[in-house]
């Protein structure tokens, strides 16, 4: 199972350049503001904040950013899977030109599961333990595709073949606790695919997985979802995940975007100071040996509102007064060489290094 | 599953085992006369000669045992003290009119209990909820001898709607086979006989099952709650699959696992017998036999309950286990 080569699936034309497809996916302003009654007053959280980002047919998007930065909300949200209470979401979510975010629940419940599939984290806590893992491939190839048991049992097979899980018609029987954690993320894979969706969100697929088993895990959806011309929304914290598979990235932080690249402009000149930060703080491969990484000093709870300043400014080498202004904007990318669809959201962007 | 059965019902001989060593040691550990403690108010100097005969008594302690575990394997429990009856046959005959009453307040305390918690948790929060929790602590704490009193007063004096007592009608002339009357209603083709004998259940089920409810309802809540923030309730939600198909398979049948826990040992409280509520509504069953018992201080029928009601304990704990297999997977492999 060798990676596909990323260069060669992009297209010629190369990153830099976006698709002139219309989006697949696009979201637009999306905020989730979470509410809470405490006592007498009520108290808000704005969890994701004005985030917009568009995903491409084919093409795999990641939404890269450090916990709490909003990225699993937004998956959420999307899909329409926040608590139904004591949370407020505003913007669209355009998908294949309907508004996820105001369609009827029954057309949501329609689409779910059949255009746009979701991948969770965890995949023990994720699957049913008291159901086998056949029937929780084969209730939902029957909900979506009116197919009969036996059809549906034969699609299970097939399934679990694909995503290599070995001798796939005894699997089919097993249930989640029988089998390893790489083989239970490959159930929750097969379930994703089941009705081959338009579109794949995977929220921290690999997170909840062996080392050895995240690189597998990552190669097969990949594969799966390049050999499939299934669009991807892949969440991650993880930059070597996003090496490995992603077309564009978009960082997020504090709830916003802070910025939007094709995969490799944001890998050769990261131009926000978070994300020169995150780079520098992942072990490479691939360059000179440093010293040692460079940890991005402070934690995510550091964080000022955007309201008032750039949420970053207070873990920020760069950050000073005139990081204190509440109108900062994604902006394109003005500094040289900057790619289109490269945008940043900062006063001081890092200096791009040349080559 | 045949061995699964087979192995927890290896584990039941040890605990009845021990409970024969200590009945056997408790009327042996009654002050005075053993023989006349199990004659009561039938001891004559004769009778008593020939239960020191029949148990042993004059023999070495080793000895009486082998005779009691004898006599127990047999099925042969001794007489009533007072009315000579053999404890076994009274059990047979009495045992029917119990399992009947705990079935009709099981049906009523599961049937609506079950729903009722699934409900309130999925609106937990809601005057729904409010009123579920708020019932189920009344039906907790309401006494069930004052419930039975006031289902009776209302519901079969003033509106005449139910009969006041019994098992059935005397007028109707029911042949009785099983001595479970609804069964023998249907199966000897009597349907008004099988009717009046379900009619004669309601009120009595209602006392009953009021408690049962009550509790069924709390753990539903809960349970159902706690599977409700599972994160494969989310996957099941995110595959956009019917809301009757998560419920059902995604969420009831993870929630059930403590609820079938708490119906078992509610079974098991109500198969020993229901003094009040038989008391309430002549009925002759169990409960009655022990209350009975109790106040005549008749302890060769004392000695047969206790051993009686482990067995049922020991049986209703096994269906128990074999239904969390059933439900659990996790269950049967370990």
């Amino acid at each position: 199972m060798s990676a596909v080569a990323p260069a060669g699936a992009a297209g010629p034309a190369g990153p830099a350049t976006p698709s002139a497809e219309p989006p697949l996916l696009s979201v637009q302003d999306l905020s989730v503001t979470f509410t809470a009654r405490r006592g007498s007053g009520r108290s808000e959280v704005r969890a994701v904040d004005g985030v917009s980002f568009d995903v491409r047919p084919g093409r795999v998007m990641a939404l890269v950013g450090e916990s709490g930065s909003g990225k699993s909300v937004t998956s959420l949200a999307l899909t329409g899977l926040l608590p139904a209470r004591g949370n407020r979401v505003e913007g669209r979510a355009l998908f294949a030109g309907e508004d996820l975010l105001t369609v009827p629940r029954a057309r949501l419940a329609d689409l779910r599961g059949r255009e746009l599939a979701m991948v969770f984290q965890d995949p023990m806590s994720s699957l049913n333990p008291v159901v086998p893992v056949g029937l929780q491939i084969t209730e939902v190839v029957r909900r979506h595709t009116g197919a009969g048991r036996a059809a549906a049992k034969e699609r299970a097979v097939e399934l679990l073949g694909r995503v290599g899980i070995p001798d796939p018609r005894r699997r089919v029987r097993e249930f989640p606790h029988q089998l390893s954690g790489g083989m239970r993320q490959r159930v929750m894979i097969a379930i994703a695919l089941a009705c081959d969706p338009r579109l794949v969100i995977a929220d921290e697929p690999t997170t909840a997985l062996d080392v050895t088993i995240q690189a597998q895990v990552i190669d097969l959806l990949s594969t799966l979802v390049r050999e499939q011309g299934t669009a991807m929304l892949l969440i991650t914290h993880d930059l070597g995940v996003v090496a490995g598979v992603c077309d564009d990235v978009t960082v997020m932080y504090a709830g916003r975007v802070v910025e939007q690249a094709p995969r490799r402009e944001l890998f050769a000149r990261p131009r926000h100071r978070y994300t020169a930060g995150l780079l520098a703080s992942v072990p490479r491969l691939d360059g000179p040996r440093p010293e040692r990484l460079t940890p991005i000093p402070g934690t995510p709870r550091d964080v000022v509102a955007w309201s008032e300043a750039c949420a970053f400014a207070p873990r920020c080498t760069a950050g000073d007064d005139a990081c204190r202004r509440g109108d900062l904007v994604l902006a394109p990318d003005a500094g040289a060489g900057a790619a289109p669809g490269h945008l940043v959201r900062c006063v001081h962007p890092a200096p791009v290094e040349q080559p | 599953m045949i061995r699964f059965i087979a192995r927890r019902l290896l584990l039941v001989v040890p605990v009845l085992a021990g409970l024969v060593v200590l009945l056997f040691l408790w009327v042996r550990a009654l002050p005075g006369d053993p023989a006349r403690a199990l004659l009561g108010q039938r001891a004559t100097p004769a009778g008593i000669e020939a239960v020191n005969e029949l148990y042993g008594f004059d023999e070495p302690l080793l000895v009486q045992f082998g005779i009691y575990v004898r006599q127990v394997l047999t099925g042969d429990l001794g007489s009533s003290g007072y009315t000579g009856e053999p404890v076994v046959a009274s059990f047979v005959s009495r045992f029917p009119a119990t399992v009947e009453l705990t079935l009709a307040a099981l049906v009523f305390a599961v049937g609506l209990g079950i729903p009722l918690g699934y409900l309130a948790a999925r609106r937990a929060g809601s005057w729904l909820d409010g009123l579920t929790v708020g019932g189920s602590l009344l039906g907790v704490v309401v006494p069930v001898f004052f419930l039975a009193y006031l289902l009776k007063l209302v519901f079969a004096q003033w509106l005449g709607w139910l009969p006041t007592d019994g098992r059935q009608d005397v007028r109707i002339d029911a042949t009785h086979v099983t001595d479970f009357y609804v069964l023998d209603g249907l199966l000897t083709r009597e349907w008004d006989a099988a009717l009046d004998a379900l009619v004669h259940l309601v009120l009595p089920g209602l006392a009953l099952g009021t408690i049962p409810l009550a509790i069924v309802v709390r753990i539903t809540r809960a349970s159902v709650l706690e599977v409700l923030g599972e994160d494969f309730v989310r996957t099941a939600e995110s595959k956009g699959l019917a809301a009757s198909v998560v419920r059902r398979r995604h969420v009831l049948r993870n929630a059930l696992l403590p609820v079938v826990t708490t119906i078992g040992l509610q079974t098991g409280l109500l198969l020993s017998g229901a003094v009040l509520t038989e008391s309430v509504f002549a009925i002759n069953g169990i409960g009655s036999y022990l209350f009975t018992a109790i106040s005549q201080l008749d302890y060769a029928v004392l000695q047969g309950y206790i051993l009686f009601i482990a067995l049922v304990y020991a049986l209703v704990n096994l269906t128990v286990d074999v239904l969390y297999g059933v439900i659990d997977p996790r269950v049967r492999v370990s």
